[in-house]
C-alpha cells in the first residue's frame, strides 16, 4: 500500500501511536488526562521544508516542556528509496543534538497511514483527552525564521488555557511523505 | 526575467516522474532549475532521484528554493553569451531556460 491514508479530524481522538526512537525505546501518547497537551511532529532528514522549519519547532519544544506538553517527532519516510532518511540518520541528527524531543522511526509507515501525514512537517496538536485541536504547518512561511511557529505556539496557547486554536487547520507545507512502493 | 528583459514565457516546466528519466536527465530533485542546460546551484554530489532539492541561500540557511541572486546571475550569465545583434525577447529561449519538477 503506497500514500493510503485514512487521516484524523479536527475533534477526533487521536490514533494509538507507539514507535521506537533512535535508541531503540518505544515512545507512546500519554494516557488521557495524563498531559496538558501533546504534539506529534512529522517530519524528515532530507525535506528543506522540514529543515527550515526544525529550529523553530525545537524552540517550542523547549519553550513548552515545561508546561505540560509532550512532544513526539515521527519519520516515516521510505528509508530504502531516500537513505538520508535511514534510521542511522536519524540517530546521527538526535547525536548532534538537534532534537529537544523523542525522534521515532515508523519502518511500517502504519502510524503515517493512521494519522494521514501528508508533508514534512505536518504538525498535530492534542488536547489533555487526546482530541485533535490544530493540524497544519508550524506557521506561515517556511522563509521566515521570525514567524517563531507562531500557528503551533498559539494553538499550543488556547488548548493550554482550555480554548479552540483558531485557526485549528492550516494547509500542511513540505515535502510530501515518501511512501514505499 | 522580465526584469532582465526576457520573456519568461521561455520557461519550459518538465515533470520528471520515474526513477530512471531522473537517473537519465541527472535529475537531482524538486525543484531543478536549469539556465541554458546548467543547473542554477550545481548539485555536487547529490544523487539523482524524486525527493526534494536542498538548495543552500547565500546567508547559509536551507532552503527548498534556490537563491534569487543565483537565479538571476544564472540569467544574467546566459545572456552574456548571446549575440548582442539579437533581440533580447528571444534570449531566454536561445539560452534554453528550462525548469524541470517532479515530486518534491
Amino acid at each position: 500500500m503506497s500514500g493510503e491514508t485514512s487521516g484524523v479530524a479536527i475533534g477526533d481522538r487521536a490514533p494509538a501511536l507507539e514507535l521506537p526512537d533512535t535508541a531503540g525505546a518505544t515512545h507512546s501518547l500519554p494516557e488521557p488526562g495524563e498531559a496538558a497537551a501533546s504534539v506529534v511532529i512529522w517530519t524528515s532528514n532530507h525535506c528543506p521544508y522540514a529543515i527550515a522549519w526544525q529550529e523553530r519547532l525545537m524552540g517550542a519544544v523547549r519553550d513548552y516542556a515545561g508546561r505540560d506538553v509532550r512532544f513526539l517527532a515521527v519519520n516515516s519516510n521510505d528509508a530504502e528509496r531516500y537513505p538520508a532518511d535511514s534510521l542511522e540518520a536519524m540517530r546521527e541528527r538526535v547525536e548532534a543534538g538537534e532534537f529537544d524531543c523523542p525522534y521515532l522511526h515508523d519502518a511500517s509507515q502504519d502510524a503515517a497511514r493512521a494519522w494521514g501525514a501528508k508533508t514534512t512537517p505536518d504538525v498535530y496538536v492534542l488536547d489533555a483527552d487526546l482530541r485533535l485541536r490544530y493540524r497544519g504547518a508550524p506557521d506561515s512561511d517556511y522563509d521566515d525564521p521570525a514567524q517563531e511557529a507562531a500557528w503551533l505556539r498559539g494553538a499550543l496557547d488556547a488548548v493550554l488555557a482550555g480554548e479552540a486554536p483558531d485557526p485549528a487547520e492550516t494547509d500542511s507545507v513540505g515535502c510530501s511523505v515518501k511512501w514505499r512502493a | 526575467m522580465e526584469s532582465l528583459g526576457l520573456d519568461s514565457t521561455t520557461i519550459e516546466e518538465r515533470e520528471v516522474a520515474t526513477d530512471d528519466s531522473a537517473e537519465r536527465e541527472g535529475f537531482a530533485g524538486s525543484p531543478t532549475i536549469r539556465v541554458a542546460g546548467r543547473d542554477v546551484q550545481a548539485p555536487g554530489d547529490e544523487a539523482t532521484g524524486l525527493t526534494c532539492r536542498l538548495y543552500r541561500l547565500r546567508d547559509g540557511r536551507i532552503s527548498p528554493l534556490p537563491d534569487p541572486a543565483d537565479l538571476r546571475d544564472a540569467l544574467v550569465a546566459a545572456t552574456a553569451v548571446v549575440d548582442p545583434g539579437e533581440e533580447m525577447v528571444g534570449a531566454g529561449r536561445d539560452a534554453g531556460t528550462g525548469r524541470a519538477g517532479g515530486p518534491g
